[in-house]
Order: structure tokens, then sequence, then C-alpha cells
């Protein structure tokens, strides 16, 4: 493949942990692989910088927390092709959404001295808040297995399909034994998003929602399990309201 | 190039470090003006949210701070409410703790070196640059930092926020099968990792020695990582409990991770300050390797941090492989445990330094309050003091782009991971 004919990849980062543009750095031999493939132009952690430039498939960290990033997501999505939001900050606002139900204002002052220095909004938002998203690669973190998936669909010109089944049906065809039924394990499995490879239940404990909401979340039945485990009700909240307490359906079962 | 002469330049972005900054560089008739390590990652407010979430959400919760650090932040946490509550999860889940922890510092230590500090020695702007003339050497990196990922899933099923740790020990023990294969790869890659350290050696490593004060954690026994006390180049010694009586912590405006000061001072917090301390505690072969090099630590040329990590990897690979090598799947792979109300104080030695937590824990075992002072928020003070006399050492004279390239490397020297510490490097140089 020419040079000229390879196409263009930006990475981009907004409020989070970095996490998941560690699918890309952790991915040993294919990050030269990929490399080869694609032109990367800008992915400042891994040394490219270049946020200007027009790119074909742009991958997009993190969630919407400052006026700034505003208008840097609306100049990336009209210079990107193809734009992904990966994890869960990008996709529902992550870990820190838990501020948009609170005093964000009052958040700041209680955790730095002057905060006339710093410039935040009230919401942590998702990318597709802001612009239109062509792909969401939910997880916190996402894992490269999901983002060489997504890139080599879209290198072959196949439109990426993502599971939206629950991590149940993982368990389930991995042979692990159901944390629910056998231990009374609360689990939220049953409606969170497949794609991690059921880890949580397949070590013992109960899925903690961070691929976020699958595509049908019956919360009420959930929850209604979760109080005859004798869960408290103030815990079943906080089930929702974690790292992916910004999704509507997790929000909806939250404040109900 | 006219010193009378106003420039503004804008060199948008430091890359290869963790996070978005900037750096604002002011030069007025060939003299510093003005020199600010910019941090704009945007803050997201961690110490308010824990408030009111139970232990293990905690957990879950602290590693979502830093993706290439998060084993550190749970093990910091995790290891803390065990004190207060009173719980021994024994030696087992000690030792195999200490190994998950090696696995962060061997995988974050060969990225740094490989991914991130290596092109600057090349003259390349990335590893994958890099990798077109000298594969092997990346390919090396990648090898290494696999298998400290590798190192960190068998204990909690994914690198990046492992699920594995609960107060009391761990949700499962890897099995022996999965152990035995582990440490056929850690055997191969000690070799890897000594050659490592000569080839750090090896690197165009400029001279530039600076006074500055070193701290970490001091354990007795051991070269610290999991817990000790709080030491120092120039004489402190104090259990974790009393870092706010010497250790202050202050905001700038350009920054949204808080600066601290060591008595008033900025210090030296990370891989060369830890073997400053404590390289008399490595095992016999990894110092015997390091005395081949002919490299003498204790060090004041932070370049040399390069080296120190290479050595922490070295040592973390041999110390895994020691503690694996009786290894034995335990009765229970935690104890079991009652919540009790107080303060938790706790530190840890993450790959960049100290990160040390306290925490205010009502009698269900849930966060009232929070504090975290992670490594970087440390070592902010000391990059603009380091950076002030490393320019003046580089000549200010020099061209923009050689400043700029010279204040980047001196900064990576300090594997800033600004997600952490709340991240981009731009210069803005202005010649008055």
């Amino acid at each position: 493949m020419s040079e000229q004919a390879r196409p263009k990849v930006a990475v981009h980062k907004f409020s989070s942990c970095d996490g998941c543009q560690l699918a890309l750095l952790n991915m040993g031999d294919d990050l030269l692989a990929l490399s080869q493939l694609v032109d990367i132009v800008h992915f400042a952690e891994a040394g490219p910088v270049d946020e200007e430039q027009e790119v074909d498939i742009a991958l997009v960290e993190g969630s919407i927390s400052t006026p700034e990033d505003i208008e840097r997501i609306n100049g990336i999505r009209q210079r990107s092709k193809y734009l992904i939001s990966i994890g869960a900050c990008a996709t529902s606002g992550g870990l820190q959404a838990l501020r948009n139900m609170a005093d964000t204002d009052n958040w700041v002052r209680s955790v730095y001295p002057r905060p006339d220095y710093l410039s935040v909004l009230d919401q942590s938002s998702p990318i597709a808040d802001l612009v239109q998203v062509d792909l969401e690669l939910w997880g916190c973190p996402v894992n490269s297995g999901q983002v060489i998936a997504a890139l080599r669909d879209l290198l072959s010109g196949v439109t990426p399909r993502v599971d939206v089944q629950p991590v149940c049906m993982e368990c389930k065809r991995q042979g692990v034994v159901c944390v629910m039924v056998s231990r009374n394990e609360p689990c939220m499995g049953q409606i969170t998003r497949a794609g991690c490879g059921a880890l949580c239940p397949s070590h013992g404990r109960g899925c903690y929602a961070c691929y976020g909401p699958a595509e049908q979340v019956n919360s009420r039945a959930v929850s209604e399990h979760f109080i005859e485990i004798e869960v408290p009700v103030e815990e079943i909240r906080v089930k929702f309201g974690s790292i992916n307490s910004n999704a509507p359906a997790f929000k909806r079962a939250r404040d109900s | 190039m006219s010193q009378q002469r106003e420039i503004k330049i804008n060199v948008p972005v430091l890359a290869r470090v963790e996070g978005e900054g900037a750096l604002d560089l002011a030069i007025r008739d060939g003299c510093i003006e003005e020199l600010k390590l910019r941090i704009y990652e945007p803050p997201r407010l961690f110490e308010k949210f824990l408030e009111g979430h139970g232990h293990q959400d905690l957990l879950d919760m602290v590693a979502r701070i830093c993706g290439i650090c998060p084993v550190a932040y749970q093990m910091t946490a995790v290891h803390g409410l065990e004190e207060l509550f009173g719980v021994d999860p024994g030696p087992w889940v000690r030792d195999m703790r200490r190994v998950m922890y090696c696995g962060e510092w061997i995988q974050s230590h060969s990225l740094h070196i490989h991914l991130l500090a290596a092109p600057d020695f090349f003259g390349y702007n990335s590893a994958m640059e890099l990798a077109r003339e000298y594969p092997a050497v990346v390919r090396r990196g990648l090898m290494l930092q696999t298998l400290g990922n590798d190192l960190i899933a068998m204990f909690g099923a994914r690198s990046v926020h492992p699920v594995g740790l609960r107060v009391g020990g761990f949700f499962k023990a890897p099995d022996p099968e999965a152990v035995e294969a582990m440490c056929q790869r850690l055997e191969e890659a000690v070799t890897v990792a000594a050659d490592l350290v000569h080839w750090c050696v090896g690197l165009k490593i400029p001279e530039n020695n600076q006074q500055f004060t070193s701290v970490a954690l001091r354990h007795p026994d051991e070269y610290a990582i999991y817990d000790g006390r709080i030491g120092s180049s120039v004489g402190l010694d104090i259990p974790v409990e009393e870092f706010g009586q010497h250790f202050q912590e202050f905001q700038v405006p350009q920054s949204t991770a808080f600066h601290t000061h060591l008595n008033g001072r900025p210090y030296l917090v990370g891989p060369l300050a830890r073997l400053n301390l404590s390289k008399w505690q490595l095992p016999e072969p990894v110092l015997e390797n390091l005395e081949l090099t002919g490299v003498h630590f204790p060090s004041s040329n932070m370049f040399r941090s390069v080296i120190a990590r290479a050595v922490e990897i070295h040592f973390a690979i041999y110390e895994a492989l020691r503690l694996l090598s009786e290894y034995r799947v335990p009765e229970s792979p935690a104890v079991e445990f009652e919540p009790k109300a107080g303060t938790v104080y706790c530190a840890s030695e993450a790959p960049r330094g100290m990160l040390w937590h306290s925490y205010g824990i009502d009698d269900e075992g849930k966060v009232r309050w929070a504090q975290i002072v992670p490594p970087t928020s440390q070592n902010q003070g000391r990059i603009e003091e380091d950076l002030g006399q490393s320019l003046l050492h580089c000549g200010l004279e020099q061209e923009d782009d050689v400043l700029r390239l010279h204040a980047e490397q001196v900064i990576r020297n300090y594997d800033p991971c600004i997600s952490c510490a709340t991240h981009f490097l731009k210069l803005d140089v202005t010649r008055r």
C-alpha cells in the first residue's frame, strides 16, 4: 500500500484517565502492524501531534467538561469522516458525570481553594451530546479487541457492528457459573453491555456495569430481584449511579 | 536572533506525556522572566464524588483516576482500609499484591522507556517512527509491557482497571498452571531486562547535575513498594500519617493539579528518588548488573531516571519471579472483616512515585471524605525548578525548537501523568 493511500487516523483526548488510549498502546506488536496499515497523524500520548489535519477515522476518548472542549470537539467533527467515541467517559460522560447530579460549583469550591482559577461546565457530557458520533465503543476501559475489530472492519470497507447483548450471554458462552443464582451476589450483568468477556463473574464477583447499559434494560426486574436478595435500596441506586451514571437507561433506573 | 525583538511562539502540545499540559516561557534580555508548567487537564473532582461510596466501590472508583497506574491507586486504598478495619490478610495476600504491583511497574516503566522517552534519544517523534529503524528495540519494549500487563491481569482479569482486589485479599487466586506459564516468561525476561539496563546506560544521556531532595517510602526489609515510612535524602523519616505536618499542598493559577512542597521546598518522587534512597535493598544480581555498567547511584542527574526505570524493571521481574516460584493456591484468597469508622492514612510507591491517600470512613465502611496526593502533583514544583536550571544550562540563546525539545525531554524525565495529577504541552516562548 502506498504512503498516500493509507487512511489517516487521529486519537483525541478529553476529560479522562487515559486508560482507553491504552487499548492502542497496549496492543503489543499489533501497534506496529497498525501503524503500517494507517497513518496515525495525531495521537499526543504516542507522539504524533497534528490535531488540525483532516482524517478518515477519529477515535475520541474522554468527556466534554470545559467550555474549550465544546469548540474543540466541533472542530474535530468537521475534520473527521468517521468518528468513534471510545470508553465510558466519551459514551456516557464517565465517572466524572456523577457531578451532573450535584452542585458543581459547590464541589469545585470544596476541592479547590481558588475556584476562580478553573473553568468547568456544570455537566460532564458524552461526545454524542455535542456532535454526531458514527460508532460508540462502550467500556471502562475499552479493550484492544474492540478497537482492533472496529478499525479492521472500517479498513475492509465494512460497517462495524457492536455487541449490544448483556454480559449474561458472555457468561453462558464461557460456562461461567452465575454468581447471582449460585451465591446471591448482586450482579449487573443482566443489563450491562457485553464486550469485557464477563471478567467479574469469572472472578467470582458481580458485574458492576462498567460497559454501560445493554440494548434492553429491564431495570425494574433487576431492582426487584436485588431487593429480594436483601440489597439495600441505597446500594441499588449506587449500582446504577456509578461509572455510567449519565447513560439514559441507568439514569432513569436510578431516579425511579 | 536579537534579544530585543519580541517573539511569541506557540508550539502546541507536549507529546508523549500522559495528559494535557503546556509550558509558558518568557525570556527577556537573555534571562528567564517567567516559567510556568501549565496543567489544564479538566478537574474531575474525584475526591468529592467518592463521598458516600462503600469500600468496594472506592477500590473500583480510585482506579479510574489513572489508566496507567490503576493498581497503585487500588493497592494504596485497600491497604489503608485493611489497617483501619484491623484486618490482616496474611503473607500470601501481601506477597501476591507485591507481585501484582510489580506488574504495574514493569508495564508502566517499559511503556515510558520505549514508547515515550526513547524516541528523543534517536531524534524521532514516536516509537512507531523509531520502530522503522530499530524494530528490535521497540519490540523489546512492547514485550516487557505486555508481560507487565499480563502479570496484572493474572490477578485482576485485565490490566487497565483490574477487578480482582477486595478488602481482605483477592476475589480469586490465580491457577497454578497460569502461574507456572508466567514464571517461564519472567525467567526469560530477566535477561532481557538486565540487557535493557545496559542499553539505557548507552543512551546519550546529558550531564546535568542539580541539587534536590529525594522522597520515597522506605521499608526495613525490602525495596519499598506496597508500604513503608516516608523518607528523604535529607533525613526525613516519618510515618505516613504525619505527611500533612511536613508536606504542604497548595493551588497555583496555572494548574488544575495542586502543587506540594516539603517544608516549603520542591522535591522529587519516582524511580530516581527511590533508587537514591534504597538502592542497597535491591537483590544482589540486580545490583551486580548495575555495577557492571559503571553508573553510580545516588545520582543528582534527572536524565538518569531512564536508567533508574530500567533497573526497577529488572528488579520487579526478579522480585515477581522470586515471590511466584513457590506458588501455592491458598484455602481462601481473602479473609473476612468488619468495617470500622475512623481515618485512613496510606501510601505506596506508584510507578511515578509516592502516592498518598487519606480517607474518613464511617462505621458502615463508607467514605465520608477523601484526600489524594498523586506523584505528579508532588513533582510539579521540581519540574519547574529543573526546567529553569536546565534551560539556562542548555543556553537561552538557542533556537526556539532546541529549547522546546530540551524542555520536553526534561519534563519527560519525570514521566508526568497529568491524568493523575489532574494533562499536552504547549510551549509559549515570549522573547522581549
